[in-house]
């Protein structure tokens, strides 16, 4: 019934389509696009970009912990008063991590990998014109733009920008006597991220009403890549867990400025007491959390998605256990409610809740266990074309197993508790979440740039940027392991005050330089990217020789995605070297009644008709044989 | 006309705007000169060397890409195969296998080397029992997952020749495969659940002899210690008694609390069990000892608790790791503000006649000061009372 509807949809919006483009200006084009590949396009370069300025925060505070003593007066010449007789500043170097942590984590992760590959595949895949909302898909990206903007002028504040960590906990963050970042450069942070929170809102309802009321005809969820999935399962994950963070931030503003107690009680500050009463640190930490963890879900999850597709495409081989990879990721996203509270063994919360907790935490590390194994089994036996989108997949894979072997050991409370806020937590979520999630989303970038802009990235430079960062990261971040079992703790301006921690000096500085070199990596993504765009290769229709339906859609971008017809599909997305056909592969839209001799009888599970169809065709092929 | 229209053109303005503000560029850059002198300026040389160097390596990489094009392209025109990228990719796929597999052996053996020696408590014995357990667990599996994804790498590399072997799917391989994982991780969570039952269980038992009850409050950027006096008892605390010499807040109108003890030094004896009731006055902090396998955050409104004994003392570590200099310390281990990368404290286990000698000559926390201090201290509290009332009215 739905699928009726949304072809009626489609046709209506396709004639209005039309009429827009004619009309089109710069600045509803470019600008005020309510056209969904435009906006993945904002998503993007806004991601990008800001994935760059926390990278560069990221080397700043890496040349602080290689070169404790010295002082480089370039830095103050750069940043002025944050770094006074050329060394950062301690306040500073706390803004610098939790700048850092907050765009990398929200800003470019969620919004500048869901937001760009949300907004780009889910139309094209499942077979839409546009969004469910398309204006609503422009304040999306407003709204993450303003919060962007807000976010990066608190570096242009007296005080600085906020301080207290990306988590952002109270007191430290509520009382801005405690330290400088907590003073209006924590008030900005927090107005940005409402307007954050907004935007992701935004654009989840759209993801899933889209993905939900808006199918082509044929596509029906079991017909749909892994990718949709995991955008699907992501968005609803945000739907459900970003407003709670708005009511703790909400509560956290409050606290801040209107004299409530939420999150605080019995505190005493530099000798002063404060008249706050009742209030639970903790009930902020809760709060905080039950975003949190499903957050680096919403991270994940994409790049799981980008990943599990861009494998098939390049091993030339069905994605292993499509069912299987589908159920592992609804069982993270259910999971993913519950396990909050393993950040807070050491919180001071119930140690029977840590308990309970810890046993919800490694029952999540099945379904990723599952999903690991199904890579490995989709490369196997596989025809591997090393594409740059390939490698960086190959990539996520490599450092998910790395950094989610680690969640076990911080998954267990008895364990956490001397790993808790060590290096080893930062070595952990680094490959995890930061290098498998950045991975998937330059494999996603790598894989469908033609699409974007009708053009090729250039392969060779994709190859240079892969290793050095592949090899970069792993340098960066397997040492930290080593530092967090020594007990050394993350967020130390300097290791020099303890002598336990002064050996780990040379492995600082090794870091850094390791972090300096997979940074200047980068330039290599960036000029193919910039460069590519506008004097690349130009694309052909299907570059990849892919099934999805994306690759059906012209290669000339405009509103409404297909000319005519939007194209019904009538198989799975994975039909890549399956026996008896033409080609290694076989698209979304061609019919099985077209392609008789690769059919099985497993292609027609409710179609008994079709099952009827197939096994006559087979006595008949069968019978002439014997002819023969 | 033609000499007017350049006068009044806006070329003019913007050759006098560059103009001026060159100089005003040249007589900031002397200015910057003169405060050079002063203080070490910015390296420029060097700066521009670094520069320099990164665009030397773009262009050596720029001419490498180029020559590898011409390469391929002559060897098209003479007819034979170029470069095969896909070959290069899966080889050096296995090059960095070997290498990461190498890398990681001279990691463990060297920084592996750099870890935390055995844990010196009781409970911190069977936390790295379960750790060794779970490192051999997921090294397994690091090892072995990551090989078989390099090698397939290596191996199923593109061929023309053939094609891939089609398998959607096979339920009882993907069967074992759920099912294994979930029977490791059941064993791992109910080790894992006892050892914390067992560790996070601060409340002393009927029988066992009564805990050393130490007080350790965190603020920024120090830890204050509250030892109990001969009474063994610990006395009230309020926060809104903190001020002057009464840094911790202690309620003396509380008995317990008039012979409790200030200390510098977390003092404790040795195979003696220990309580510390954690506090925190402005933000939390967390006291973390990781030589003891403590750690518990110090959360302001929620004391918090945590019970260990250690077994090794401070002489017996120093000859076991061969230092003369070493202490065991407990530093913050949660973001607290400037100087949360300097909270420490050091912590010293010593034999019990050690520690009764030691704890005889602490000097009590009610100092003569603070007793006068006190009196007055008590009729401004009243005053604060009645205006905390009047406020609430």
């Amino acid at each position: 019934m739905s699928t009726l509807a949304v072809h009626d949809h489609g046709v209506a919006h396709h004639e209005e389509g039309h009429e827009h483009h004619h009309k089109d200006t710069f600045l509803t084009k470019y600008i005020f696009s309510q056209d969904h590949k435009m906006i993945a396009k904002q998503f993007l370069i806004t991601g990008i970009t800001m994935a760059f300025i926390a990278m560069i925060l990221s080397v700043l505070f890496r040349i602080q912990l290689a070169y404790p003593d010295r002082a480089f007066p370039l830095l103050e010449t750069l940043l002025g008063r944050f770094a006074p007789e050329g060394r950062l500043d301690p306040e500073f170097y706390l803004s610098l991590v939790t700048i850092h942590g907050t765009i990398m984590v929200f800003f470019v992760l969620t919004a500048g990998l869901s937001g760009t590959f949300s907004n780009l595949l889910i139309p094209l895949q499942v077979g839409a014109r546009d969004m469910a909302s398309p204006f609503m898909n422009m304040l999306s990206y407003w709204f993450f733009f303003t919060a962007c903007v807000i976010m990066l002028s608190s570096f242009f504040i007296q005080k600085g920008p906020a301080g207290p960590g990306w988590t952002i906990y109270p007191p430290l963050s509520a009382l801005p006597t405690a330290m400088k970042g907590s003073g209006m450069g924590m008030t900005l942070w927090l107005i940005s991220m409402v307007c954050f929170i907004a935007s992701s809102l935004m654009g989840g309802i759209n993801y899933v009403s889209t993905v939900l009321n808006m199918r082509t005809k044929g596509m029906d969820l079991w017909k749909m890549p892994l990718t949709i999935w995991a955008f699907f399962l992501t968005a609803i994950l945000g739907v459900l867990s970003f407003p709670v963070l708005v009511a703790g931030v909400v509560l956290l503003i409050f606290d801040r400025s209107f004299g409530t107690s939420f999150y605080l009680s019995d505190i005493v500050v530099q000798g002063q007491v404060m008249p706050f009463e009742g209030g639970s640190p903790i009930l902020f930490q809760h709060l905080f959390w039950f975003l949190g963890h499903p957050e680096v879900y919403i991270v994940i999850m994409p790049a799981m998605g980008i990943s599990s597709e861009v494998m098939s495409v390049n091993s030339r081989k069905p994605i292993f256990g499509y069912h299987a990879m589908v159920y592992s990721l609804i069982g993270i996203t259910v999971l993913s409610f519950i396990v909050w509270g393993h950040h807070m063994f050491v919180t001071g919360m119930n140690p029977f809740l840590g308990g309970v907790f810890m046993i919800t935490t490694l029952i999540i590390a099945v379904p990723s266990a599952v999903k690991t194994f199904n890579w490995l089994a989709t490369i196997w036996r596989g025809n591997i074309r090393f594409t740059p989108a390939m490698l960086f997949a190959i990539g996520m894979v490599s450092f998910f197993i790395s950094g989610g072997l680690t969640g076990i050991f911080l998954g267990n409370a008895a364990l956490d508790i001397n790993l808790h806020d060590t290096y080893f937590v930062v070595a952990h979520f680094h490959l995890v979440m930061g290098s498998a999630a950045i991975f998937g989303m330059l494999a996603g970038v790598y894989h469908w740039f033609p699409k974007m802009f009708g053009r090729m990235m250039d392969d060779k430079l994709g190859y240079l940027h892969f290793w050095l960062t592949f090899i970069g990261a792993y340098l960066v971040f397997f040492p930290m392991h080593f530092m967090g079992l020594d007990g050394v703790p993350r967020r130390y301006y300097q290791f020099t005050e303890f002598v336990s921690m002064q050996r780990w000096l040379s492995v600082n500085m090794f870091i850094t330089w390791a972090a300096i070199i997979s940074a200047l990596a980068q330039v290599a993504f960036l000029y193919n990217f910039i460069h590519s765009m506008f004097w690349g290769k130009k694309t052909v229709q299907n570059p990849w020789q892919a099934n999805t339906l994306e690759w059906t859609a012209p290669i000339e971008h405009f509103h409404g995605n297909w000319h005519g017809e939007i194209p019904s599909v009538y198989r799975w997305p994975y039909d890549y070297s399956k026996p008896g056909a033409e080609e290694d592969y076989i698209m979304q839209t061609t019919p099985l009644s077209q392609t008789m001799s690769s059919n099985v009888p497993h292609d027609f599970e409710d179609n008994p008709a079709g099952l009827e169809e197939l096994s006559k065709w087979t006595n008949t092929q069968k019978a002439n044989e014997e002819v023969k | 006309m033609g000499f007017n229209k350049v006068i009044t053109s806006k070329k003019m303005l913007s050759l006098f705007a560059v103009l001026m503000l060159t100089g005003t560029n040249l007589l900031m850059a002397q200015g910057t000169a003169t405060a050079a002198a002063e203080k070490p300026g910015v390296d420029w040389l060097s700066v521009s060397y670094y520069i320099l160097l990164f665009v030397l390596a773009c262009i050596a990489i720029a001419v490498i890409g180029k020559i590898l094009k011409v390469y391929d392209l002559s060897q098209k025109i003479q007819g034979k195969a170029g470069i095969n990228w896909n070959n290069l990719m899966a080889i050096i796929c296995i090059v960095f296998l070997i290498a990461g597999a190498v890398g990681t052996y001279w990691s463990f053996s060297v920084q592996g080397k750099m870890l935390l020696p055995d844990a010196a408590s009781v409970h911190g014995v069977k936390i790295d029992s379960m750790f060794w357990t779970t490192t051999v667990i997921t090294f397994i599996v690091f090892v072995v997952t990551q090989i078989l994804l390099f090698t397939f790498l290596f191996v199923y590399k593109h061929s023309s020749k053939r094609r891939a072997y089609f398998l959607p799917h096979n339920n009882t391989i993907e069967k074992v495969w759920t099912i294994i994982p979930a029977i490791v991780l059941t064993v791992l969570v109910i080790f894992g659940f006892f050892t914390w039952q067992e560790v996070t269980n601060s409340a002393d038992a009927k029988g066992q002899p009564a805990s050393i009850n130490v007080d350790i409050t965190g603020k920024q950027f120090q830890w204050d210690l509250r030892y109990p006096g001969p009474d063994g008892l610990l006395g009230k605390k309020n926060y809104k008694l903190v001020g002057g010499a009464n840094k911790m807040g202690i309620d003396y109108t509380d008995k317990n609390s008039m012979d409790d003890l200030a200390a510098d030094t977390l003092v404790i004896p040795v195979n003696k069990s220990v309580r510390l009731n954690i506090f925190a006055l402005d933000v939390i902090h967390s006291v973390y000892m990781p030589h003891f396998r403590v750690q518990l955050n110090a959360v302001p409104g929620l004391p918090t608790y945590f019970k260990f004994t250690p077994t090794l003392t401070t002489q017996e570590m120093r000859n076991k790791l061969d230092d003369p200099k070493f202490e065991y310390l407990v530093y913050c281990n949660k973001i607290c503000g400037a100087s949360h990368y300097n909270m420490q404290k050091i912590v010293r286990v010593v034999s019990e006649a050690e520690y009764t000698q030691w704890l005889a000559k602490q000097q009590p926390l009610l100092t003569p000061a603070l007793r006068t201090e006190l009196k007055l201290a008590e009729v401004k509290n009243n005053n604060i009372s009645t205006n905390r009332l009047a406020l609430n009215n």
